[in-house]
């Protein structure tokens, strides 16, 4: 095992899949020679020339929809969009091309790309920097939603979503970007669509992706201080979303809490919470909560900002008041 | 140079190196971690903003960008609360919600910087036709970069601009990058104001670094949008003097052209010419003076106001 940051755990899951299938190639801006802002593309431009890792203008609308099309004929292109606020110039090519092209098309053909984007709050960077959108594509049939939260998910997930036929949108987190984690040397795939239960408990189920599994697992150690065992269910794949997982935590442990950093209305949380409630209603001991990030623009001001996402204080709360 | 001309020169001079003087002492307190988030500096292209802005009417609108301070303070606005926008505090004119990439003050007709490359051209757009909708006399300008310029939004909007005769003045700020993208890998194209052809208006290319040769050259597109001709595309050719952003030292930028753009430094050509119109030494110098003790203020003013408050803040959301 070698301790690897997240954004490398990225790259070499895109450059091990550069190397092993030639269909597969980058698009973005700045991925080139400068390895993207993040510098999750770094070095790929050198090892695989700029046929392979295109730098585009900034043209989102179309480069997205350019990604789609090149899918269609076969080629398995990811496409970098850096913030997933700027990934609203090209909601039309992902939701009414890219998701319903392989339906539409009566089964012929598919769209096998994936759409890197990066979310959430925590630098300073105001309204149109900091969102958490995942809700939006969530939302729409045909699309795959991938949101991991350390560097071996991240390596495990990437690698399966370029292999998918469909199109994944794969949320990356600010601040996860230098977060450690031990990856293995060795090749491996994660399936979409499982969870993973970061944290055994039998008290409460903590149900969160992305980085609010780190506030979670942190929330845990506080609670076990106080002699409370909380399960923590990282989903790491929103959809298809592993139910079972889910279910089978809720009947062992009766009681839900639902934590993600996107705005608490028309978020992931409330289909989660709607879903166990139909599915295993008298498995519940209390009704479920969310705790999730305020409706508001994400304010610059970071006193502000502070407030607008869950702090491990508020899960620790949530819990004890489940009592 | 008659007098008129003397004075506007002086004041062109001052507004543009207070951006300047600006910017150096806002990065200064952004190093000392009094400002966050992202930062981009208008060190360089401050001709642009003082050139166009000195040519409109105090009631024309204007439409920014990510890199829009120095679109700020040419349009007057206080430096005092853009810089305690900068340090998010209270008293900035966005009450701290905004930011660097955000700063508007619709008092004095800024719509307001944006985060979204491209993303204020419509909004100057729609402007446009709110003015010619009202029977207004005002003028619109929509400032962005080279890069944005390649965004879709450009095409539609110049597109129908053009069609409905709207009073806008598109001013591409060509400083030849895009974060690290040189203008050459974006388009093929020499003189962005070329584009004008496809949309059959004038275009013009002009030396982005000048604010006298920007600030006449304004008379033209100003008349025909004012009467109801239609936009003009306008390319003002610059160069940053750093990287795209603050924490961005530029290495791509070749040394020798960011070499040849500093020693054409629009702050310089203003002083020739000031020289040149018979302004003292003493009189540059107490223009300095002022200049220097603005910002000092506008520093110490952001330094020491208060932090937004939050039980406001959470009523305010509470009906979002
Ligand atoms: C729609 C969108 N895409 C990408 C970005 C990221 N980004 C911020 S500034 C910038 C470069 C903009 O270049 P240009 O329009 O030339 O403006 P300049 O920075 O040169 O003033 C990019 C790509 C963004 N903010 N919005
Ligand atoms: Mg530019």
């Amino acid at each position: 095992m070698a301790m690897l940051k997240y954004r490398d755990a990225l790259r070499l899951a895109i450059k091990e899949e550069m190397e092993r299938d030639p269909l597969v190639f980058c698009i973005g801006e700045g991925i080139g020679e400068r390895g993207g802002s993040y510098k999750v593309t770094d070095q790929l431009y050198k090892q695989f020339g700029p046929g392979r890792v295109i730098d585009t203008p900034i043209s989102e609308a179309s480069f997205v929809g350019m990604a789609a099309g090149a899918a269609i004929v076969g080629n398995r292109p990811i496409v970098e969009i850096l913030f997933v606020d700027f990934a609203c110039l090209a909601m039309d090519q992902v939701i009414n091309q890219a998701a319903k092209y392989h339906f539409m098309s009566g089964g012929q053909g598919f769209v096998p790309m994936v759409l890197r984007t990066q979310g959430g709050a925590g630098n300073s960077l105001a309204a149109q920097h900091s969102q958490s959108l995942e809700a939006l594509f969530y939302h729409i049939p045909g699309l795959k939603l991938v949101m991991p939260s350390t560097p071996y998910d991240a390596k495990g997930l990437l690698k399966s979503s370029i292999r998918d036929s469909d199109p994944v949108v794969f949320i990356e987190h600010k601040l996860l970007y230098m977060t450690e984690g031990e990856v293995p040397e060795q090749e491996y795939l994660i399936p979409l669509g499982k969870a993973d239960v970061k944290r055994e408990g039998t008290d409460v189920t903590l149900v969160t992706y992305s980085h609010m599994t780190l506030k979670c697992l942190e929330a845990a150690e506080r609670l076990a201080a106080e002699g409370v065992e909380a399960e923590v269910i990282d989903l790491r794949t929103l959809v298809p979303m592993d139910r079972d997982c889910i279910l089978a935590s809720v009947k062992k442990t009766g009681k839900l809490v639902i934590v993600h950093e996107a705005c608490k209305r028309g978020g992931i949380g409330g289909d989660i919470a709607a879903m166990v409630v139909e599915e295993a209603f008298f498995d519940l001991d209390r009704p479920p909560v969310r705790i999730a990030g305020k409706n508001t623009p994400i304010p610059f001001s970071l006193n502000l900002e502070k407030l607008c996402v869950p702090s491990v204080d508020d899960i620790v709360e949530a819990v004890r008041s489940l009592g | 140079m008659n007098e008129a001309n003397a004075d506007l020169l002086r004041t062109m001079y001052q507004v543009a190196l207070t951006i300047r003087r600006f910017e150096e002492a806002a990065i200064g307190q952004y190093r000392l971690w009094n400002i966050r988030g992202y930062f981009h500096p208008y060190i360089g292209e401050e001709a642009i903003a003082v050139g166009v802005i000195s040519a409109l009417q105090p009631d024309d609108y204007i439409v920014s960008t990510h890199r829009g301070h120095g679109h700020a303070i040419a349009k007057g606005h206080d430096t005092r609360l853009v810089m305690a926008e900068l340090f998010g505090k209270a008293t900035g004119y966005c009450k701290g919600r905004g930011g660097s990439m955000h700063v508007s003050n619709l008092g004095q007709f800024n719509l307001g910087a944006n985060g979204i490359v491209g993303g204020g051209i419509p909004l100057a757009t729609g402007a446009a036709m709110g003015m010619k909708q009202k029977g207004s006399r005002q003028v619109v300008v929509s400032f962005f970069s080279d890069g944005a310029s390649n965004n879709g939004v450009f095409h539609e909007c110049v597109n129908m601009a053009a069609i409905y005769r709207l009073p806008i003045l598109y001013v591409i700020e060509n400083n030849h990058y895009a974060v690290s993208t040189p203008v050459e890998q974006s388009t093929l194209l020499r003189d962005l104001s070329k584009r004008s052809e496809s949309y059959g208006i004038p275009g013009l290319s002009l030396d982005g670094n000048d604010a006298l040769r920007i600030y006449q050259a304004m008379a033209e597109p100003l008349r025909r949008a004012r009467v109801g001709e239609g936009p003009t595309l306008i390319e003002c050719k610059t160069y940053r003097h750093g990287g795209h952003h603050i924490n961005d030292p530029g290495a791509y930028m070749p040394k020798e052209d960011l070499a040849r753009w500093k020693a054409h430094d629009p702050i310089d050509v203003l002083r020739d010419y000031l020289a040149a119109a018979g302004v003292t030494e003493a009189a540059i110098q107490t223009i300095k003076a002022r200049v220097e003790e603005e910002v000092a203020k506008a520093v110490e003013f952001a330094s020491q106001s208060p932090q937004p408050s939050e039980v406001d803040f959470l009523q305010e959301i509470a009906s979002l």
